[in-house]
Formats: C-alpha cells, structure tokens, sequence
C-alpha cells in the first residue's frame, strides 16, 4: 500500500515541518504540494492537514485527524492528569527521534537568583510559555513556584526583572547565551512524536498499523 | 439579561430534549425488557462511603460539607452508588440482580476542552453473574441497546484488564513497575511504555511480547496467543465469545491493550466506538470485587453509556 491508506495526518508548520515532511517521503507519501505552498491548510488528496505544533492534539483527540505529529513537549504541556484521573486523549505511538529540543531551567548567569529567591522570599517566579511543565516541575521537586505566562519571548522576563527563573524549550543554546542566560535544570528531553486518536486506533487498526510498518522499515 | 452557567454544564431546550429522550426511551425498552429494574440515587453521597477500600472509581471531582461539617460528594458515576445500594438494601437477595438507571454523574473537567462536568449515563449492572455469561449477558443488552438507539456502525472493543498485569507479573516484573507500567498503557503511551520496559532487567524478547501485545486489536485472530499468561487472558475472551449471538459478536472488536479508568475492574472490561465520534460512546466491564467492599461479595458486569455522545454519533451518522 501507498499514501496513508485514507488516514487524515496532522502536520504541524514551523520547527518540526521539514523533518515530518521529509518522514513522510520516506513512508512513500506525496509531500511536495504541501511544501511549495505555504498558505493551504487541507491536502485532502493526500490526507494531510497542517496547523500550528500545538494544536496537533486538539485535532487529534477531537478525532478531526486520525493521527498527528508534533513535540513531546506540546504533549506534555496538553495532558493534565491529575484533572482526568489518569485517562488518555492521544494515544502516542512512536518516538520519531527528530526535532530534538531540551525543556529547562533556565536564569541569568552569575550567582543563581532563583536559588537566592527561595531562600529569602521562599517562592520562585518563572515565565514560561509551558505553565502546566513548569508547574508540574515545581511541584515534583518540591519548591513554592508563581508561574508567570508569557506569549512571546521568554528570555526577556528574567532581563527586565520580572522573574528570577524562565521555563522555556532550547535546541541549540544560542538564544540564551546571547541573552546572558544559562541552564540551571534539565527537565525533560523532547522529540517528535507520533500520535494517534483511541478511536480511530481501534476502528482504523489495519491502516495504522501497516502504516507503522512502514515507518518502522525506514 | 444573560446570566452565565458554569462551563461544562449546559441547559437542554425542548427541541434537542425531544432527540436526547427518545434515546433514552430507546435504552430504556430495551434495559427493561431484559429485566434489568430502574433505580434513583442520591448525586449527593457521603465520601467516607463512596471512596471506601482501596478499589476506589474516579476520584470524585466536587466536594461540599453538610449542616454537620460531613463531606459529601457529587457522584463521578453510578457504579459505585449501586455496589452501595445492592450491600444495603439487598444484603440477602438472591442473586442475579438486574438494574438499569438514567442519571447524572460529576467529573472534572480540562478548560476548554468541551468536556462536560455533569452527564447522563444510561447504564446496567449484572450483579452476581460471573464471567463469561454474565459478561455475554452484558454485551449482548449493550449492542441490543445500541441497535435500538439506531447506531448502525458502532463497535465495542472487548479486552481484558488483568491480561497484562498477568503478563508483567509472569515475567518476573515487580508490582512497582507494574503500577507505572499499566499507567502508561492506561495513557496509550507506547513511547513511555517501551522505556519503562527498558529500565526493567527483562531480555529482548520480553520487551517485545510486552510492546507487541497491547498493540493486537482486530478479529478472532487475535485470540490466537501461544501458550503462556496471554493465552490464559484470551481464553476468558474466547469463552465470552462462544456465548455470543452472531450479530453481537460481529459488532466486536478484541482488543489486548483496552485498559479503562477506573481501578476496580477484574476481567473483561470493554469500550463502544462510533466512526462518527473521536471519542468512545461509553463502557464498562467486569468488577468482581468491587461488592465485597461493600460487604456482600458478588462477582459482578455493567456498562454505561453517555447519552449526549450517543446524540452526537447518531447525528454524525445521519449526516448532520
């Protein structure tokens, strides 16, 4: 069999879109419509559809798609737990090993000011774009934690005084050392994954499942 | 004046109420001509009751104290309250007991997700039916039930929850990792499934037989396990399915990687699902021990289904 055996995936743009695209080639999918243009949102004669990283498993789980691409760390920051009792929306099925990034713990260089801000004030302020990791992270290791979110740039937050500490996604490092900023705590290693709806998991077994053969004879 | 509901509660107008009670007029022809009695209880219960013994459902979400500083908590679903209902007020019955109900129950809720804080469930429980009839029973009123509500291309995937528990414990995993282990099977994890099983001190081939198994879901052929721990799991399977109608057994689906919530089932345990709907209609599954907390040990089957997301299936099916 060829294409996705009448599967709907999810792509997500920006960061991770050449490598899922390029995973895709190798699956033996047609790929080069989606990416010569850069302002249609449906391939449906392909089964593609492309959206934002973090929107992959609202899409998913809603069943809108069959099954998805995006980073553990969208994954992380989508599942709330303690809230659901420990039940699933996504089912996720495979590691793809590409758009390897580093969720950290990140302050300005020098003497720790988040180390200095629990000691004194007995609570930390982090910014992050991940408020529910950053959270979760606090809470796991034991520490007071007011969670600032920001939407754009985060490396700004600790800069301008805002907070003592940023929560934030790093590939390379560049960014933060060019804002004088340096990793404290690693938390998570983060990859692209694949993801799956749990109904469609089920009712569609065959296709996925000879689509993961594929995936898996790369 | 608008004046605001809390999110996830939602009122129901006369036209969709019309659609939402002929469902469950459906279900309750069906629940009743199979002899299973209507029963009210209380959404309000006391926690020290609901949560007893360590076989506990979904954590109640909604607590409030009453006039005597007692907690009391909305129920987060209905099997509960009947183990409760079946050990006090039928303490020497004899059994099978047979009882359906049409009732709200309480979860909470992600932000903006869409998902509900209160639902209606219709549902059954076979109290003092062991497996496999009790679980055949179950599923054929389930798909009878279904058929009636006029869903005419939904599956029920039917699994196992001590299958792979058993097959952990079989290859010498301690119940530590056990209880992670099935935590991540629970979240459909496979990624976070293959490297807890890469911590464990187990050879290649387990890992494998642990990965690969939870991933069979189809036919018949999938029941096909050499002999071993798995082959136990799949024989349970194989018995309920001897017992089933034609028509029911074609509806189903095994699954060996099915795993459900609530930490009280004891065997089969089983999902509906519709193409419609990215989400499972309902289910349910056997809880054998879940009585005996209350204090009157009976083996014990049910099933409950969501009856907006029964609406919603049937009007994706009619292509609405």
């Amino acid at each position: 069999m060829t294409g996705t055996n009448g599967l709907v995936i999810a792509v997500p743009r920006g960061a991770l879109f050449d490598e899922t695209l390029d995973w895709l080639d190798g699956l033996g999918l047609r790929t080069d419509e989606v990416r010569s243009n850069d302002r249609k949102l449906v391939f449906g004669d392909v089964g593609l559809i492309t959206m934002r990283p973090s929107d992959v498993p609202t899409y998913v789980a809603a069943g809108a798609a069959d099954l998805g691409v995006t980073g553990k760390d969208v994954l992380m920051e989508h599942t709330d737990a303690a809230i659901t009792g420990g039940g699933r929306d996504v089912y996720e099925l495979r590691d793809l090993g590409f758009g390897r990034c580093t969720m950290v713990l990140a302050t300005r260089e020098g003497p720790d000011p988040a180390a200095e801000a629990l000691r004194r004030l007995g609570v930390v302020r982090v910014a992050t774009k991940y408020p529910r990791i950053a959270a979760r992270y606090f809470e796991d290791t034991g520490r007071q934690v007011e969670i600032i979110e920001v939407k754009g740039s985060v490396e700004l937050a600790p800069l301008t005084g805002l907070v003592e500490a940023i929560v934030d996604l790093t590939a390379t490092g560049t960014t933060l050392r060019e804002n004088h900023l340096v990793i404290r705590e690693e938390i998570a290693e983060c990859t692209a994954r694949l993801i799956a709806n749990p109904v469609a998991h089920k009712l569609k077994a065959a296709a996925i499942d000879e689509l993961l053969e594929r995936a898996s004879a790369l | 004046m608008i004046h605001p509901i809390p999110s996830g509660t939602r009122d129901v107008l006369p036209d969709e109420m019309r659609e939402l009670r002929a469902i469950t007029e459906s279900l309750r022809a069906v629940f009743t001509a199979a002899d299973y009695g209507e029963v009210y209880t209380p959404a309000l219960e006391y926690e020290s009751v609901i949560t007893r013994g360590e076989l506990a459902g979904v954590r109640p979400a909604y607590r409030v104290f009453d006039e005597t500083g007692t907690v009391l908590v909305l129920r987060s679903d209905m099997t509960v309250p009947i183990a409760r209902v079946v050990a006090t007020r039928y303490p020497t019955a004899e059994p099978p007991l047979r009882f359906c109900y049409f009732a709200h129950s309480y979860r909470g809720v992600r932000p903006q997700r869409g998902q509900p804080r209160e639902f209606l469930q219709a549902g059954v429980e076979l109290i003092g039916a062991g497996a496999p009839s009790g679980t055949a029973e179950a599923l054929t009123v389930l798909c009878r039930a279904l058929d009636a509500v006029g869903l005419a291309r939904y599956r029920v995937g039917l699994g196992d929850a001590t299958l792979y528990p058993a097959l952990l414990d079989s290859l010498g995993v301690d119940a530590t990792a056990r209880a992670r282990l099935g935590d991540e099977l629970a979240r459909g994890d496979f990624v976070g499934l293959e490297q807890g099983l890469r911590e464990l001190a187990i050879d290649e081939d387990a890992i494998q037989l642990l990965l690969s198994v939870p991933q069979l879901r189809g036919g018949v052929d999938v029941l096909h396990a050499p002999p071993g721990p798995v082959a136990d799991a799949v024989a349970g399977l194989r018995a309920v399915r001897e017992l089933l109608d034609a028509d029911v057994a074609e509806r189903v689906i095994f699954d060996l990687g099915l795993s459900r919530a609530p930490g009280y089932y004891t065997g089969a345990v089983f999902e509906v699902y519709d193409p419609a709907l990215g989400m499972p209609l309902g289910g349910g599954g056997r809880y054998d021990n879940l009585l005996g907390e209350f204090g009157r040990s009976l083996p014990a089957v049910g099933f409950a289904l969501e009856v907006d997301r029964l609406h919603l299936a049937l009007a994706a099916e009619e292509g609405l």
